[in-house]
């Protein structure tokens, strides 16, 4: 195949390639981690006993360093003693693929260990409820008031400083005191996700109202169009398709909040989860619930893309002119 | 040019056009400039883009202003529609005077500024449901005035899927069906390739010959705006003030033959005069780059 035509710059490639490439996107990371797992010369750091000789304190099935091991394993043939057996192993905390792939499916089907405990589905159902609410809440203020700075000037001049400056304490930070303020349970969590969104969120969706061509609004203006209605019939609509766009990015950033946000108070929710099954060394579990997370998000948003496509049958590149 | 001789002076008028600018003179005037003027403050002081600037346009009349860039056209227009503000004088309309952005006075862009999001119809539409009119109604009339720029076959469809010179026709509709006092187009057929140029201007004709409406339109095209006007507003830079008040002796109905007659060569090579006077040539900035031609082909390969 040409190799020009892979690498012609700013050029777009055909249909064919792009899923192509797509796809390996995904499969390049997994292939490097199966041949990690798999590969037993590649790093495998440990050696999994399954014989431990004379060694008093190896056991069949202990994971032990390669160099304690290769130390025990010749002081045993110094002495002449029955030498203990293995094979090459990766550390707890790098499961091969096929055991996530197994944790993937069994997570979901085991019940929870403690009796109070929480189904998988039910951990991943109250995160996505706190996602949620901490977005709408963050989006109730931030979407008009990032349009208003966006449209007037003095709204921007009175609300912009503050909001940059506020952008740069970092959520966490309010952690104690949202706990302080709204207890122990997802009201702080809420909170955590609001503060860590909203202040982006009015900034961003400010930029996108200034972009906004004038020209529309003149138009508009010679038209008749007058105050308030400049706003809903002009600045709004001709803002959609971007703010939805905005509003995507910011989903996935609120999506970034979630564990921290999760961690205050009471853990709660698919973090959790993540920290039960990390205690007991359930790694396999561990690395499914954060593949689950990337997918809901990923999931979430290709959803999002393509319910735009329908909403805006007018947003075309033709229009960017 | 050694026709020029032959050419009549572009002041000469037939019987029946100086009859058609009498009975045009008697008509009711629509706006009045009064000297207008507008200084923009910037850092280096102050620059005045406008000065004493006078006209007045009588009812059903097509008005044309031309200038080299910098005189101001755009910002003489723009302070007709209300988009800016002047600083000395007074902008007449209807003998009322001008403070801000109206309906009374329609504006056709250059860049379309169509609305993106809604349909062809919708857009024709936006001004009267701006102002009060519902929906049905301004779908009636929306339809009648794209009947009128022969767009009805488009009427759902959306400003990106139109040509340029379609995009234009509706954005006329649109500013049309308002009903203004004054049409004020600001170089709108600009952007658009000879062709559909031609069309559109023969096919503005039709409309500015059918309905009770006054144009101002702004060019920097001579033939344009000797085809098109009744009168040309010649504008000159720096300050942009108005040089001359022309008639335009052609007559109508205009057709593109008369590109050749007598009339409109003599008009157009005034116009020249105006607009690029022979000692001004020297001095525009352009002519300081001088090419410093080399051959890089071979003696004898030659192209002429």
């Amino acid at each position: 195949m040409n190799l020009s035509s892979w690498f012609a710059v700013r050029r777009e490639l055909s249909p064919h390639k792009r899923t192509m490439l797509g796809v390996g996107s995904f499969l390049l990371p997994l292939l490097v981690w199966c041949i990690v797992s798999y590969v037993p010369v590649v790093w495998h750091p440990m050696v999994l006993v399954s014989n431990p000789g004379a060694v008093d304190y190896f056991q069949v099935g202990m994971l032990v360093d390669k160099a304690t091991y290769n130390d025990e394993l010749a002081g045993m043939q110094s002495l002449g003693k029955a030498v203990p057996q293995g094979e090459p192993a990766n550390p707890i905390y790098l499961p091969a693929p096929h055991e996530v792939a197994r944790a993937l499916y069994t997570a979901f089907t085991t019940a929870p260990e403690q009796r109070d405990g929480q189904w998988l589905h039910e951990s991943l159902w109250h995160s996505i409820q706190i996602i949620f609410w901490g977005f709408v809440l963050s989006s109730l203020i931030g979407v008009p008031l990032g349009i208003l700075c966006g449209t007037y000037s003095a709204v921007s001049r009175l609300n912009e400083p503050f909001v940059e400056f506020f952008r740069y304490l970092p959520a966490p930070a309010f952690g104690a005191l949202a706990v302080a303020i709204l207890g122990i349970y997802d009201g702080p969590k809420i909170a955590i996700i609001v503060i860590g969104t909203l202040f982006q969120q009015i900034l961003i969706i400010a930029n996108t109202t200034r972009k906004l061509d004038y020209a529309l609004i003149e138009a508009a203006l010679t038209l008749g169009t007058r105050r308030l209605k400049l706003l809903f019939h002009v600045v709004l609509p001709g803002i959609l398709p971007e703010l939805y766009r905005d509003q995507r990015i910011l989903l996935g950033w609120a999506w970034t909040y979630l564990i921290v946000a999760e961690l205050i108070g009471t853990s709660s929710g698919i973090t959790w989860f993540i920290t039960q099954q990390a205690r007991y060394q359930h790694f396999d579990n561990v690395y499914a619930a954060i593949f689950i997370i990337g997918l809901l998000g990923l999931g979430g948003d290709l959803l999002l893309a393509a319910l735009g496509k329908k909403l805006f049958p007018w947003d075309r590149p033709a229009n960017k002119e | 040019m050694n026709n020029q001789i032959s050419l009549p002076s572009y002041l000469e008028q037939s019987a029946a056009v100086r009859e058609r600018f009498d009975r045009l003179k008697a008509r009711e005037v629509i706006l009045e400039v009064k000297q207008l003027g507008k200084v923009y403050k910037s850092n280096k002081g102050d620059v005045t883009a406008l000065q004493d600037i006078n006209f007045k346009t009588h009812r059903r009349e097509f008005v044309c202003v031309i200038g080299p860039s910098g005189c101001g056209k755009s910002t003489l227009i723009r302070i007709l529609a209300g988009l800016e503000s002047h600083t000395s004088g007074d902008v007449l309309l209807d003998g009322k005077p001008v403070t801000g952005p109206g309906r009374d006075r329609g504006m056709v862009f250059q860049g379309y500024t169509l609305f993106p999001w809604l349909s062809v119809r919708k857009n024709v539409m936006f001004g009267l449901e701006m102002n009060g009119m519902s929906a049905s109604e301004a779908g009636r009339e929306a339809e009648l005035w794209l009947e009128l720029v022969g767009l009805e076959r488009f009427a759902n469809s959306y400003p990106h899927e139109l040509s340029g010179g379609m995009k234009q026709r509706v954005a006329i509709a649109r500013a049309l069906v308002n009903q203004p006092r004054i049409l004020l187009m600001d170089e709108p057929f600009g952007a658009l390739d000879a062709q559909s140029r031609a069309k559109m201007q023969a096919h503005l004709l039709e409309i500015w010959r059918n309905i009770d409406i006054t144009i101002l339109f702004i060019t920097h095209d001579l033939d344009e705006a000797i085809f098109l006007a009744d009168r040309i507003l010649v504008l000159k830079a720096h300050p942009g003030e108005v040089q001359e008040l022309i008639e335009v002796s052609v007559p109508r109905p205009r057709s593109a033959e008369q590109f050749v007659s007598p009339e409109f060569l003599a008009t157009k090579a005034r116009l020249e005069a105006l607009i690029h006077p022979p000692e001004a040539v020297v001095e525009t900035k352009d002519d300081e780059v001088k090419p410093h031609m080399i051959r890089f082909v071979n003696v004898a390969d030659n192209v002429e």
